[in-house]
């Protein structure tokens, strides 16, 4: 048996088209990104103005620091579902903190997300129960939690301290939220990019017997990653209650689904092993622009849309983003 | 040490009897449990009233969760459920009440305020499996579109406004009694034995636990497995819509807003609870129907002994915990 009757081990060298169609699939969620900036810009007068870029910027830095973490929480091939909640919960513990200061407040709603974060892990990584159920549990109890230390109602911050400087001021002429979450985003890209953890994660998401058989510390990667996102929904709860001035049990339903949205919109699989956090953030950005773009169509009065359509248009949206990606990644990998 | 984490499950026979034996009578033994705690410590419990409120109040539930036991015995999950049963819950009254086909015969009314909402939900769920076969999107992010766009659906349809209605003979199947039992009690159990006897017994049942146990082998094997799948989440829309329609005829009143939220985390862990792999390729269904009632009698449990709402979410949580643990002793699961 000669070698070249056996079929060709390596694969053939990608055509352009193909080439082509990953580089678009890479870089699609920023051309799409700009395409949204250009069709704004052209669009309203005031949409590149200095009040709308900077309150974009404010609101959506809560979802832009649960959406990181997801982002590595789904690098690993997991799921965290229970961010939301978490963020909810944290916004009470750091609201009922505000009068001690703001370090309290914002260690102590971090660490609240922390802690859930931590049990997440421990419990998908020791008793090896699916991610999807364990944090769900854990969205349920954070949310009772939340609930409990508010006594059903938002607690509101004390006024008198920094703490509600910390999501409503300025620094450097920038939102200080933006600035936490550019910040967390730095971070992250290095962490992802340069050091052993990032690949570790990656590892870990591409095939974790693999990973475990290389001698990768799989269960210390896994407890990481969740307590991570955790302590970044925490994070972005402390925020919120400093934003709105209150900690809202109540809040947070539905932000686990824009975070695996914006994470999903950025190309990173639900099945792990690939990922971008620039990508995530353009997601981001991508899905807060279009909750923008609406406002200003409600503003115009030419359409009246209202706040229910906006959903149906963002679930539409999601739907052409979902659909250009299966394209693009199956002419990718045929 | 980290090496008989993985193959521990395998290396404990003890451990592993132990575990099927959970398995198989976990949820019976716990439902039992709860049902002599009440008896002995709950007042009133051992009435009918008592009884019926708690078969009411969880029937819904066993309604949704039956068709999700099917899309995950196909490996999928259906996150859409809540919005398809608020698209069905605002579309009812529409009909009845001659807003969009005009004045009706009141027989008529009825029947196709039954028969339309219930077809429109089965529509969208086959949409789900539309996407889920035809553009290879994962299950979680197919339905994420409905879950986001569909509540905006309804609440398009009805400008977001609560109706209210009284209308006896649509409400019979919120209100109704048959030979004295609750008649959504009635429609879950022939539900449930229905859906049961054509896993066991019906060649689309075996076709449906194929295509979750391993999806490519069922394609060789000529399971028409996009089909499968494009059922299996038909039948959970036509489900969803069936429970909105219930929801609102309990409640005399539609609101968009409310109607199914929260509602597919309920089926989820009333499935995971009752035993059914949430990979796939496993299902029971009268352990679903167990998995629900063990989580409506523990929040009835708590709730009728004075524990707050909040707190009894926490324990909810970590029952599901515990339920899912308790399985994965029993080796297979995974």
């Amino acid at each position: 048996m000669t070698t070249d009757t056996v079929a060709p081990r390596r694969p053939a060298p990608p055509s352009l088209a193909a080439r082509a169609g990953a580089a678009l699939s890479r870089q699609g969620v920023l051309i799409a990104l700009v395409l949204l900036i250009l069709f704004g810009a052209l669009r309203y007068d005031n949409f590149l103005g200095e009040y709308n870029v900077l309150s974009v910027l404010r609101y959506n830095s809560m979802f832009a620091l649960i959406a990181l973490g997801m982002c590595f929480v789904i690098m690993t091939g997991g799921i965290d579902l229970s961010v939301g909640a978490v963020a909810a919960m944290a916004s009470v513990v750091s609201a009922l903190l505000s009068p001690q200061g703001l370090l309290p407040a914002l260690l102590g709603g971090v660490a609240a997300g922390a802690a859930v974060g931590l049990i997440n892990g421990l419990v998908i990584a020791k008793l090896r129960i699916l991610p999807f159920i364990t944090t769900l549990a854990t969205l349920l109890a954070a949310q009772g939690t939340g609930l409990l230390l508010a006594g059903n109602q938002s607690v509101s911050v004390s006024w008198d301290g920094l703490f509600v400087e910390l999501g409503q001021g300025d620094l450097f002429g920038l939102p200080i939220p933006a600035l936490i979450a550019a910040a967390a985003y730095l971070l992250g890209s290095l962490a992802l990019n340069y050091t052993g953890f990032g690949r570790h994660t990656l590892a870990v998401g591409g095939n974790e017997e693999a990973a475990r058989l290389m001698g990768l510390p799989v269960e210390r990667i896994t407890i990481a990653v969740y307590t991570l996102s955790g302590a970044l929904a925490g994070l972005a709860g402390v925020i919120l209650a400093s934003q709105f001035g209150a900690g809202q049990p109540t809040e947070g339903a539905g932000w686990e689904l824009f975070a695996i949205a914006a994470v999903v919109v950025g190309g990173t699989l639900l099945t792990g092993g690939v990922g971008s956090v620039g990508a995530t953030l353009s997601g981001v950005l991508l899905l807060g622009l279009i909750f923008n773009i609406l406002n200003f169509e409600n503003g115009r009065g030419v359409i009246s849309l209202s706040a229910y359509w906006q959903s149906v248009i963002r679930g539409a949206f999601l739907l052409v983003v979902v659909i250009l990606q299966s394209r693009l990644t199956r002419r990718q990998a045929p | 040490m980290a090496d008989t984490a993985i193959h521990s499950t395998a290396a404990r026979p003890p451990g592993r009897r132990i575990g099927d034996l959970a398995r198989t009578w976990g949820a019976p033994l716990a439902l039992v449990a709860l049902l002599l705690f009440n008896a002995a410590v709950t007042p009133n419990f051992l009435t009918w009233q008592t009884f019926f409120v708690n078969l009411t109040q969880v029937a819904t539930i066993v309604i949704v969760a039956t068709g999700m036991t099917l899309v995950i015995a196909t490996g999928g999950i259906d996150l859409s459920v809540g919005s398809l049963m608020a698209i069905a819950g605002a579309l009812a009254p529409l009909i009845f009440g001659g807003s969009l086909f005009g004045p009706l015969d009141p027989a008529l009314g009825v029947t196709l305020a039954i028969a339309v909402p219930i077809l429109v939900a089965g529509c969208f769920g086959l949409f789900n499996g539309f996407l889920v076969t035809s553009f290879g999107i994962q299950p979680i992010i197919a339905t994420l579109v409905l879950f986001i766009a569909g509540r905006g659906i309804a609440q398009v349809m009805t400008n977001g406004n609560l109706q209210t209605f009284s209308n006896p003979s649509f409400q019979w199947i919120g209100l109704g009694r048959v030979f004295g039992m609750p008649v959504q009690a009635v429609l879950m159990l022939v539900i449930v034995l229905a859906v049961a006897w054509m896993l066991r017994a019906t060649i689309f049942g075996r076709h449906v636990l194929a295509t979750g146990g391993n999806e490519p082998a069922a394609r060789l094997a000529g399971v028409p497995v996009n089909r499968v799948k494009l059922a299996v989440y038909a039948v959970s829309g036509l489900l969803s819509g069936l429970a909105g329609l219930i929801v609102i005829a309990i409640n005399a009143s539609s609101d968009a807003n409310l109607i199914g939220l929260g509602m597919e985390l309920d089926a989820i862990a009333a499935v995971a609870v009752g035993g059914t792999l949430l990979t796939g390729g496993r299902a029971t269904v009268v352990g679903t129907l167990l998995g629900a009632l063990i989580i409506q009698l523990v929040r009835y449990t708590l709730l009728a002994n004075g524990v707050p709402d909040a707190a009894a979410l926490v324990v909810k949580a970590a029952i599901i915990l515990l339920a899912v643990w308790l399985q994965r002793q029993g080796g297979t699961a995974r």
